[in-house]
């Protein structure tokens, strides 16, 4: 799959996402939004950092045993009558469900919000096989209109404002619109109320898979997932391997922090628990059901430089507290999967040489290991990555050999304060009154908009006699 | 009572705010503090490591280790970063166990110079050498590497002669970040003219900072933008109390009061 945004260098994205007025109004009222109300709500459990350390361990005990969860929950989804595939890769995962899409009949696939989905780029493999995909989600719905992608891990439509939204609804609908959500909303409803009707298969991903009984949860805020999950005779749930956990006791520890950490709110408006196809009596529920396990470079990382990454729950509260995120938006990064953890993620499906430039996207201001409901170090895996970057030759050799010269010039003291000296003379014609406003090289990108200090005409080494005698007195 | 502190001047501190070391010196040694200063020192190695260059890292964090294993008692620091440096990331860089012990030696006895005055010595009572109104910026490191928030405040609340402002969205980042600054300078100043647009929104003279990174970034903007508003290292803002008479104000230059 081509991702067309990559053809332009990451810092010129960067650039352009600066420069679009919507973009940024959309994103400040958004991300502040989400940052002030996941503050309140753990604000008001003072329990939260005890369960997040306990989600945390949870995570990693079932990592450990991954296989063991993984086969428990195959068990347990199969005595309920599904099926669960396993998919090693995207391009796998896709030929399962098209696989599915085909021996059923399936013309068109209603979705509930699900990021393995995208990861996969399932809607245009469906489109391409000649099955219909109608995002049911609002913000997907949305974007789904727009050709676009998600821009935000649980707010896909997060870079519109809401007048753009009303435009996109008139084009594409033909509808009359005003820019007011509820209106918006309700256009959506009508809209989608028909699709959920007419479909054949429902496709949707999965906040968490429960090992001891099969059930597969899915957290969401409109209603819609509970509709793909039950109303099509197909159900088909796609879901990253390291989604599974063991017991229902566990489940509860991650719904008390999950919808807190994503948008603040106590818990969701729907926690659906789907338990496989329509048994004997029962009113509602699909014919089929059927669990795709999506590996695509994870269980690799079990052992691997990107393993806490695999604790993440998707909720976004990284994205929204991430300064770089906020200031360029989730479509910048590129791929699926934006923000800080977006380009650990990133690397972990497509390799460090994937996030060569990505890596550096992150003043390591450390805010979003902070927010992390399972308390990931973002940063330290960021640093991780750099340095694999440089050690496998991935980052361009003059910089390597900058950072290398650096280096031995700081094991070399009296080199180092040769080299202020020489630093001083040579700044002279550019300093003034202990500023310089424009420097060549690679500090000019630094004096396009900031003054650089000039070097002190005598460092604190080259004072530090007289400050010791100073001493004495 | 006899502390002896070495002090690290860090790279920045040392060739482009070498004001603030002397400040840092006076002020210590104002407070009974006996200061001595380490011959050799270079850089914490933060920017290598950080950049991921970790063998070269380990290089400079070797010889500081070094340098101040020679030195007696507590080791004082003026930014958060490199502080953080030395606390959680040398003992990890270190190859034998010997150098594992001396790196965490030295870690355990290293301050960040607000927890220093704080947390050490137990002195908060200064007066502040700039008079107005004064707003702190968190610099990253400092809280959320060394989890400080109160002592670089508690400092400047206290601090006779200035009053204390709270900047909306202290904790975050001033967009400086070592290389990032100039691998996308673009980001790195739209984060920091958000930053900017909240200490000017604050109404302070000046805004405060414990780390010598926020502080180029800070100032570099401040001055590129003729703003009035300056930035200042923590040590530039205090004084010690004892300038002063005993519950004076400033009797030897004020106009007599009324």
């Amino acid at each position: 799959m081509t991702e067309p945004e990559l053809s332009t260098p990451f810092r010129e994205r960067a650039g352009r996402a600066l420069d679009d007025r919507f973009l940024q109004e959309a994103l400040t009222i958004a991300t502040t939004k989400f940052i002030a109300l996941r503050r309140e709500a753990f604000a008001e459990l003072p329990e939260g950092e005890a369960l997040r350390d306990q989600a945390r361990a949870i995570k990693e005990a079932t990592l450990q045993r991954l296989d063991h969860w993984l086969e428990r929950l195959v068990e347990q989804v199969e005595g309920r009558g599904g099926h669960v595939h396993y998919a090693t890769s995207a391009e796998e995962a896709r030929r399962i469900v098209l696989d599915i899409a085909r021996r059923t009949g399936a013309r068109m696939a209603v979705k509930s919000k699900s990021m393995a989905t995208e990861e996969i780029h399932l809607n245009d493999a469906l489109e391409a096989a000649g099955v219909t995909p109608v995002e049911t989600d609002l913000g997907e719905y949305i974007i789904q209109l727009a050709h676009e992608r998600p821009s935000h891990i649980i707010a896909p439509a997060i870079h519109k404002t809401k007048g753009q939204v009303a435009e996109l609804f008139a084009r594409e609908l033909k509808r009359e619109t005003v820019p007011d959500p509820e209106v918006l909303t309700r256009i959506a409803r009508v809209e989608l109320r028909e699709k959920f009707l007419q479909a054949d298969l429902g496709i949707s991903g999965a906040n968490f898979a429960v090992a001891e009984t099969g059930t597969v949860v899915l957290v969401t805020n409109e209603g819609n997932g509970r509709m793909v999950t039950s109303l099509p005779r197909v159900h088909v749930a796609v879901m990253g391997v390291e989604k599974v956990i063991p017991s229902m006791t566990d489940l509860a520890v991650f719904l008390a922090i999950l919808a807190k950490s994503a948008t603040g709110q106590k818990l969701s408006v729907y926690t659906s628990l789907v338990n496989g196809p329509r048994r004997g009596g029962e009113p509602e529920g699909p014919e089929e059901f059927h669990l795709v396990l999506l590996d695509n470079g994870r269980v690799r990382q079990i052992a691997g430089p990107l393993r806490e990454s695999l604790n993440c729950l998707r909720c976004g509260a990284c994205l929204n507290v991430c300064p770089v995120y906020r200031q360029i938006g989730g479509h910048a990064y590129g791929y699926t999967y934006p923000g800080p953890i977006g380009i650990l993620l990133t690397a972990m499906l497509n390799g460090p040489a994937s996030v060569k430039d990505l890596a550096h996207a992150s003043s390591l201001c450390g805010a979003c290991a902070e927010a992390c409901p399972v308390r990931i170090d973002i940063p330290r895996m960021l640093i991780e990555l750099r340095r694999e970057v440089g050690e496998q030759g991935i980052a361009p050799w003059p910089e390597r050999m900058v950072f290398r010269a650096f280096a031995w010039l700081l094991t070399r003291p009296a080199l180092y304060r040769w080299s202020a000296r020489l630093g001083r003379r040579l700044q002279a014609p550019l300093a003034r009154g202990g500023r310089i406003r424009r420097v060549p090289l690679v500090f000019g990108e630094w004096t396009r908009t900031r003054d650089l200090p000039a070097i002190a005409p005598r460092t604190f080494q080259e004072r530090w006699a007289e400050l010791e005698r100073e001493g004495r007195r | 009572m006899s502390v002896t502190a070495a002090f690290m001047v860090t790279c920045l501190g040392d060739v482009f705010y070498p004001e603030v070391g002397e400040r840092i010196v006076r002020l210590l040694r104002r407070l009974g503090v006996s200061v001595e200063f380490p011959a050799g020192q270079t850089c914490c190695g933060l920017p290598l490591f950080n950049s991921g260059y970790h063998a070269e890292a380990a290089a400079v964090a070797r010889r500081t280790v070094e340098i101040f294993s020679r030195a007696d008692g507590h080791v004082v620091v003026p930014s958060g970063s490199c502080a953080w440096m030395v606390k959680h990331e040398y003992p990890g860089l270190m190859t034998s166990a010997a150098e594992r012990t001396a790196a965490e030696k030295l870690a355990g006895r290293t301050h960040e110079l607000s927890q220093f005055l704080v947390r050490v010595l137990g002195r908060r009572r200064f007066r502040s050498a700039v008079a107005g109104r004064l707003t702190y910026h968190d610099s990253c490191h400092l809280l959320r590497g060394l989890h400080e928030s109160q002592s670089p405040r508690t400092l400047l609340r206290e601090a006779a002669g200035a009053e204390l402002v709270e900047l909306p969205g202290s904790d975050e980042c001033c967009g400086f970040g070592g290389s990032f600054s100039v691998r996308l300078p673009e980001v790195s100043t739209a984060i920091l003219d958000k930053k900017l647009a909240n200490v000017e929104a604050t109404g302070a003279d000046c805004v405060v900072a414990c780390d010598a990174g926020c502080l180029m970034q800070l100032r570099g903007g401040l001055s590129r933008r003729n703003s009035r508003v300056r930035a200042l290292h923590l040590a530039e803002v205090l004084e010690p109390e004892d300038h002063l008479p005993e519950g004076s104000g400033e009797p030897f230059q004020g106009s007599p009061s009324s």
